[in-house]
Parts: C-alpha cells; sequence; structure tokens
C-alpha cells in the first residue's frame, strides 16, 4: 500500500484521534507546563500516524532523559524510556532485531546532541531507517533551564548567568554532514507543516531528522524576557521562512531567521537493507 | 613435619610441552595453533595452546606453546618445557632455563649460532623455506615437520591436514611441500643417530 | 567416527558458540583488547544463521542496542573488557531497573583506567557486582576453561532469560586467549531456557506484575502488548512513580527474584574436600593452577581441597559455609587485590583463618606459588 492510498483511510475528528493513541490507564496529566510545545509535537505525531495508517504494535517510541523524552510514556506504543542521550542506540537495536518495525525517536537539543551527540552523528552515517524527531527549546527544561548545545551565544541560562559565552549547533546542517538522508526543520507555530515533516520522515527509508523549534517559555521565554508560550508561537511565525523563499534571500537577512520545510533528501542505501542482503547471502551459501 | 611441602613435590610426567619461539612474524603462534590442531585430530589427547600477546608479538621475542597430556590438563601454562624449537638466537637466550633437562632442542641453525649445549638437533628452517620450498613464509611449517619427525608426537599426515586447513588459497603447494622438506631434513638427522 | 563438533577453540570463540546455542541472535559491541574476538567471531557467524552483529559507535551505545535488541524479543549481549565496563555500567543500570534479559562479557585485563590490555586480572570481580549505581541484585559467572566458557555462556544466557536480568560473564585474558581441543556441545545436550511469554490478554497484562517467582511475563515487541518501559522507578504497569510503598515493592522485586531462588544459580566445583583440612576457594582462571596445586599437595599427603565458584555473584554464603565446615584454614587466591576473600571472610566462623594469596603484577598465580602458600599457611 502506498502512502497515498494509505491516508485515504478513515478520515476523523482531530480529538478522536489523539484520544485514540493515549496510552490505556495511563494516570494524567503529563509533566509538560501548561503552554508548552511538547503537546503540539505530540499531537502532531499521532496524526502523522494515524494519516499512514501504521500499525501500533508495528510502532517503537524510543526516547532519552528530558522533558520531550516523556512523550512515549503517554502514548500507545511500544515505548521505551531510556537514559539520558542514549535512545538512539536502543532504537538502533529495536530496528536492527526488528527491520519491520516503524521506530520514532523522540529527543531534545541537550539529549541529542550533548550527552548523545557521538550517538546521534553515527545514526546519521548508519543511515539506519529511524526518524528521530528533535525538539529544540534551547535549553535543559527538565532540571531548570541550563544552557544546552544549541543555546544561542549570548543567551541567558541558568548556567550563562551572564550570557552564553559558547557557539550552537545547527541539528538540521550536522545531521546532513553526518550522512542523514531526510532533513527537514518546522517549528510548534507551523504544525500542518511539523505534520506533513513527520508523515515523510517516518515513510522516508533511511535515517530522517525533523527539528522541531519548541517554546520553553518557563525558562527560556523568562530569562531571556522573550514573553509567554503565545508571544514565543508568535516569534516562530514572524522568524520563519520556507526553504523556497530563503534560496531567495542573502545569508545577512536570513540571519535569526528559522528556515522551515524539507532541507535535504536523497536515497542512498539503507543500513538493516544492506545487512540484510549479507545475511541472505550467507545463509544461501550454507 | 619432617620434610618441606615443597621438597616432597613431584610434578607427574603426564603432560608433554612444547615451545615455539622466535621473533614476531616468524609465524610462531599460527604454528602452534596448526600444531596444536594436528596433535588434537587423536581422541585420546587433550590439548591447549597458549601464547604470549601483544607488543611483544609484533617484534622482538615471541613464543607459543602447546600443552598436551591424556588427563584433564589442570594447568594450562607450561611448566617444564620437554621440546623447545628456537628460530632466533634471542629466543634461544630467554626461553632455554625453561627447557627439562632431558627435553629436546631444536634450533634454526641458520639463524642461532650460540647454543649452550651439544644436545640439539639443528637444521636452517628459514633457508629450507627460502630455497627449497619457494617461501621464507613457511619457515614455520618446516619446522613444524621435523618437530613431527623428531618427537612423533603427531602423524606427517594429520599436520599436513592442519597445515593446509590455515593456508591460503594458492599457497596449498608450498605448505605441504614446507611440512615434507622439514620432515625429510629432520628425518635424515635423526638416522644418523 | 569423525567428531565434527571437536575443533581447537579460542577462549573469546568460546563464548560466540556458547550464545549461539543459547539462542543469541544480536550482538553489538566495540572493539577492545583482550575480547575483540568475541566481537570479530559474532560478525562472522551471526549473518550465516540470520542473525544481527553491529559495531556501535562506543560501550555506552553497544548495550543500548543489546537492550533494544532484547526488548524486542531477540536475545543478544556483547563483550567488553574493564574500560568498556566502566563506560557500560550506566545502560546495564537500565537492564537491571527494566528486567531486561541480557550477557555481558568482560573479559578482564589489568586496570584502572586503560591498565593492562594485554594481561589477565580478576579485578574487576566487585565491579560486575556492584557496577551500576542504586540497589540491586546482581549475577555473575566465571568459567574457568575454554571448554566452561562455552557451557558458563549456555548458563549465562539461560539465568538471564529465567531471572530476566543483566548477567556478566567475568572471563579474563587467560581464557580469553587460550585454545584448547574440546567437543562443542550438540543440540539438545544442554537445556536452553527463554523468557516466560505472557498469556494475560492486553488488556489485563501488567508487564511488571509481582508474581510468586518474582518473575514478569515478557512480551517481545509487534505482540499486542503495548507497554512502557522506563528506567524511572515504576510500579507494577510500568508507569513512573514516587509512592513509598511501591518504590520499596519494586526494589525489593529486583532483590527477591534473584536471592529467593538462589539454589538455582548457584554452581560450584568441589575437588577433594571430604576429609580437607585446609581448602583453596576460587574463581576463574586461577582455578586451573588451583586444581593442580590439590593434586600435587595430596600426593604428598596435605589434606587439602578446593572450592571454585562458578558463580561468583550472588555469593553463594550458605553452600560455602556448608563446604567448609570442617576446614580450619582457607585460602583464596585471586589475580587482583583482594575482593572475594573479603566475601569468603564474611561467611566463615570465627575460628577459622583465612589466608589471601594476591598477584596483581600482570603474571598468573602459578601452582607453584600456590603450594609455597600453602606450606606458609600449614
Amino acid at each position: 500500500m502506498t502512502t497515498a492510498e494509505k491516508t485515504k483511510a478513515a478520515p476523523r475528528q482531530r480529538s478522536d484521534v489523539i484520544l485514540n493513541y493515549l496510552r490505556p490507564k495511563k494516570k494524567f496529566p503529563n509533566v509538560w507546563c501548561a503552554g508548552c510545545g511538547n503537546g503540539i509535537v505530540m499531537s502532531a505525531i499521532v496524526r502523522a500516524i494515524d494519516k499512514l495508517a501504521l500499525s501500533k504494535d508495528e510502532v517503537a517510541m524510543v526516547s532519552g532523559i528530558g522533558c520531550s523524552s516523556r512523550m512515549p510514556i503517554y502514548l500507545d506504543f511500544n515505548a521505551l524510556h531510556t537514559t539520558h542521550g542514549r535512545a538512539l542506540p536502543f532504537a538502533t537495536g529495536i530496528k536492527f532485531a526488528q527491520p519491520h518495525m516503524k521506530v520514532i525517536v523522540i529527543t531534545g537539543d541537550g539529549d541529542a546532541l550533548a550527552i548523545g551527540g557521538n550517538h546521534f552523528i553515527h545514526a546519521c552515517r548508519r543511515n539506519i531507517d529511524i526518524t528521530a524527531i528533535l525538539v529544540n527549546n534551547y535549553i535543559y527544561g527538565m532540571t531548570g533551564g541550563q544552557g544546552s548545545p544549541t543555546t544561542p551565544t549570548a543567551a541567558f541560562s541558568t548556567t550563562t548567568p551572564y550570557g552564553n559565552a559558547e557557539k550552537h549547533f545547527d541539528p538540521c546542517k550536522l545531521a546532513e554532514a553526518a550522512g542523514a538522508s531526510y532533513v527537514a526543520r518546522a517549528t510548534v507555530y507551523h504544525a500542518p507543516q511539523l505534520e506533513k515533516a513527520i508523515m515523510q520522515a517516518v515513510d522516508h527509508r533511511g535515517f530522517s531528522l525533523v527539528e522541531v523549534i519548541s517554546n520553553c517559555h518557563t525558562y527560556f521565554g523568562r530569562l531571556n524576557r522573550l514573553g509567554d508560550a503565545v508571544s514565543m508561537l508568535k516569534e516562530y511565525k514572524e522568524k520563519s521562512v520556507t526553504v523556497a523563499r530563503a534560496k531567495r534571500m542573502s545569508p545577512e537577512e536570513l540571519k535569526d531567521k528559522h528556515v522551515i520545510g524539507t532541507l535535504y533528501e536523497d536515497d542512498k542505501t539503507e543500513f538493516c537493507d544492506e545487512y540484510q542482503k549479507i545475511v541472505d547471502a550467507q545463509m544461501g551459501e550454507k | 613435619m619432617e620434610h618441606k611441602l615443597l621438597d616432597r613435590i613431584e610434578i607427574p610426567h603426564d603432560r608433554f610441552e612444547i615451545r615455539l619461539s622466535g621473533s614476531g612474524g616468524q609465524g610462531m603462534i599460527l604454528g602452534s595453533v596448526m600444531l596444536a590442531e594436528a596433535i588434537g585430530t587423536d581422541y585420546t589427547k587433550r590439548v591447549i595452546q597458549t601464547q604470549s600477546y601483544g607488543p611483544e608479538a609484533r617484534g622482538g621475542a615471541s613464543k607459543s606453546d602447546v600443552v598436551i597430556s591424556s588427563n584433564e590438563i589442570y594447568y594450562p601454562k607450561a611448566m617444564q618445557l620437554d621440546m623447545l624449537l628456537t628460530m632466533t638466537q634471542e629466543s634461544l637466550d630467554r626461553y632455554y632455563g625453561d627447557l627439562h633437562k632431558e627435553g629436546v632442542l631444536i634450533v634454526d641453525s641458520g639463524l642461532v649460532t650460540r647454543i649452550p649445549t651439544d644436545n640439539y638437533y639443528g637444521l636452517p628452517f628459514t633457508r629450507l623455506a627460502r630455497e627449497e620450498a619457494g617461501h621464507v613464509m613457511v619457515a614455520n611449517v618446516v619446522a613444524l615437520g621435523a618437530i613431527a619427525a623428531f618427537t612423533g608426537i603427531v602423524p606427517r599426515e594429520n599436520l599436513i591436514e592442519a597445515v593446509l586447513s590455515h593456508a591460503p588459497r594458492g599457497t596449498e603447494d608450498k605448505n605441504r611441500a614446507a611440512v615434507e622438506i622439514g620432515y625429510r631434513e629432520a628425518m635424515k638427522i635423526a638416522k644418523k643417530e | 567416527m569423525v567428531d565434527t563438533q571437536r575443533k581447537l577453540l579460542l577462549g573469546n570463540l568460546a563464548c560466540v558458540h556458547g550464545a549461539i546455542y543459547a539462542g543469541m541472535r544480536f550482538f553489538a559491541g566495540y572493539p577492545i583488547t583482550p575480547s575483540t574476538e568475541v566481537a570479530e567471531g559474532c560478525s562472522r557467524e551471526l549473518p550465516r544463521i540470520g542473525g544481527r552483529f553491529i559495531q556501535m559507535e562506543d560501550e555506552i551505545g553497544s548495550i543500548g542496542a543489546v537492550v533494544g535488541a532484547s526488548v524486542s524479543g531477540v536475545k543478544a549481549m556483547t563483550a567488553t573488557s574493564g574500560p568498556g565496563y566502566s563506560l557500560m555500567v550506566e545502560n546495564i543500570g537500565y537492564a537491571y531497573m527494566t528486567e531486561t534479559p541480557c550477557v555481558i562479557i568482560n573479559v578482564q585485563r589489568g586496570g584502572p583506567s586503560t591498565g593492562l590490555p594485554t594481561k589477565g586480572s580478576q579485578s574487576d570481580t566487585m565491579q560486575a557486582r556492584w557496577g551500576p549505581h542504586g540497589d540491586y541484585t546482581a549475577i555473575a559467572v566465571a568459567p574457568s576453561t575454554v571448554g566452561d566458557t562455552v557451557t558458563e555462556t549456555i548458563r549465562a544466557f539461560n539465568l538471564a532469560e529465567r531471572f530476566r536480568t543483566p548477567v556478566t560473564i567475568l572471563l579474563d585474558e587467560v581464557i580469553s586467549h587460550q585454545r584448547e581441543m574440546i567437543s562443542l556441545p550438540k543440540p539438545g545436550e544442554h537445556q536452553v531456557v527463554d523468557r516466560v511469554k505472557p498469556t494475560a490478554s492486553p488488556e489485563e497484562f501488567e508487564p511488571f506484575a509481582h508474581t510468586a517467582g518474582g518473575v514478569s511475563p515478557m512480551p517481545a515487541y509487534g505482540e499486542g502488548y503495548r507497554y512502557v518501559i522506563t528506567g524511572l522507578t515504576h510500579d507494577a504497569m510500568g508507569f513512573t512513580t514516587n509512592r513509598p510503598d511501591e518504590i520499596k515493592l519494586k526494589l525489593d522485586k529486583l532483590r527477591n527474584k534473584i536471592l529467593n531462588f538462589k539454589s538455582e544459580i548457584t554452581k560450584l566445583r568441589i575437588e577433594m574436600m571430604d576429609d580437607a583440612e585446609i581448602a583453596f576457594v576460587s574463581y576463574g582462571s586461577v582455578s586451573r593452577a588451583v586444581l593442580l596445586a590439590v593434586a600435587l599437595a595430596r600426593k604428598a599427603g596435605v589434606k587439602v581441597g578446593m572450592i571454585q565458584l562458578y558463580t561468583v555473584w550472588p555469593f553463594p554464603d550458605e553452600e560455602l559455609r556448608d563446604y567448609l565446615v570442617g576446614c580450619h584454614k582457607v585460602i583464596v587466591p585471586e589475580l587482583n587485590m583482594g575482593q572475594v576473600v573479603r566475601e569468603v571472610g564474611r561467611i566463615l566462623p570465627p575460628d577459622t583463618e583465612i589466608h589471601s594469596l594476591l598477584r596483581y603484577d600482570g603474571e598468573i598465580l602459578t601452582p607453584m606459588q600456590l603450594l609455597e602458600k600453602l606450606e606458609e599457611v600449614m
């Protein structure tokens, strides 16, 4: 069945869709602050999976440690909430052992790029068929607002009280350079675009990264005087430009802008497929 | 107590210990693996092979031991060598002291010149390999052929089979020839005695 | 008759054969001396039987992938040495908490830090018990020969599956780089244990249920049981909890599921202990030298015996105490600065002398050194 055919299946009310994917028996509410972008990301993932008509049993949702990493606990998939920074190796084990499964990793900027940076670049390099959704809020939320590898230079956090002296990572550039075969960016303001990017990423055969710019008004917003959740989302709206528009803009004009959409895509061979060829050849030889 | 315990200890001679020694790159470890496999073809024998491993295996003295017994081999390392092969002067100097007083010493007579005893077998394994077997790389296999002849510990056919199972494709003839040359030259010496 | 199962096998490859026999079909690892041949062997053998081998970016990733594969339903292992084990302890702890069966081979070398990559050691014995932070009970086994390594690897997998827990195999460089002519086990020769699958419906399923045996049934991914696995302290449903009663239940479970069934886990080799007045208590490669020393001393008329611990953790307190009744002196030889000797000392009656024979200069204990110690103690 192609993706196009799958998407025709049973259109539903949006709220029903979400409820259908929340974990039964789980005591809510969740750990997220009111207005947190993680909720928008979670519902975009659910809508994308629903439109792709994936079986819940065939989806593994893996995460590390951090605010966004709590997501698999709330959703009705095979959930593996692992250690800080290590979601991708665990996900690699699942995907490699069960290549038919769809493996989605929920990670944050600290989780994926600081403590998990090495795993991140190597998962990209292998081009293993995993979708990483990196919720980038520029700060460590769970531990109370410390600087992360995406905290902009001069920005404030509880560990950069005089402004950040460091430079930050661009996760998308990093992923592309390391070998990921699908790279996209969206913000939590752009929920429909985010949903589409996740659909494409999950459908893509190979390592896919979706970076989601998300608001942590509780820490990043407060410490940097960016206002509440709504004002932060408004800022994402104003500061975002599509890939198509960005192509017509100068580097100077693109400064401080979020380029959203599909940033990179190729069809290089996928790791599990290549390994399966070795298995087939070796088992055939026996 | 009348005697000290250590004076009353007798190491039983239910084991035969072989050491192949030389310098890194002479194939002593692979040689001992092939020898151990060949000997182990005999079901009644227990065989353990150990080696010195690490930087010293990449230059300097390299050694590898094979312990053979018809009983359970409790301690896997050599304690008193029954046979010592030395392919270099350095390895002879270093390991001669580990050889039992009635043990057999075999040296590469083309490379080892200062030998502390008259009771030894000498054959120019490296020269035989180069000139007769067709490649210096099989000097270790020439030596194995000679060990089979001198000790009678393994039938020549079993040794050839073990050697060929490790021979890279295209080198089978050279390796087979190496065993035969070592065996033949050793028999010449052994017969003289 | 030709025995095709008979071969000259390297200690490190004995692990591979034992693991495959036990049903291991997934290996993730990172090269490190003196364990590397385990990874190399798996990279050759696993694709031939439809298994999977992956070289990860480090040891942290390796044990992560192993746990991921195991929760998805495949028996998995990794192999490393001390420095790599140190990196792995984070996710070994995760495996304890999440009750994930897996096997970790630690081919010990001298330490601390990079230490002695090519020299044998037993200095990670305590690390196998106390590696990860927090409270849990560990299982570790210690083979002493190449043949043992095959059977102890099978046993390690069986224990991991039976008790839903990581199991460490304490190998060392001495065994790992030794070749021994052995016969590989034939199919059916050894029991192979698989994790118990749930019989409850997905709606009624409790992934970390408190059962009479202490071990909860474990489904594979894709079988309809979509549950939460988390390293956070959790209740029977797998949901995170801060409730004191639930926290205590969980930690008690991690301990009791193993300690209440210790007799299934303990394995000792007892030699010449019937009338022994002096006993060696040893484990791992040192046991080989002890066996010879004891045999020689017996011939010389000394009433000495030996107890070899194949199971080092959980420590076999009761069994060891029973066997040591009648011994007034105990010698514990180890290739470290004294680790298991403390455990033995803990269980001995106060009037029993305990002596330690330690070597930590990179060389192994010889039978003569053991005999010298015996003479000194007599």
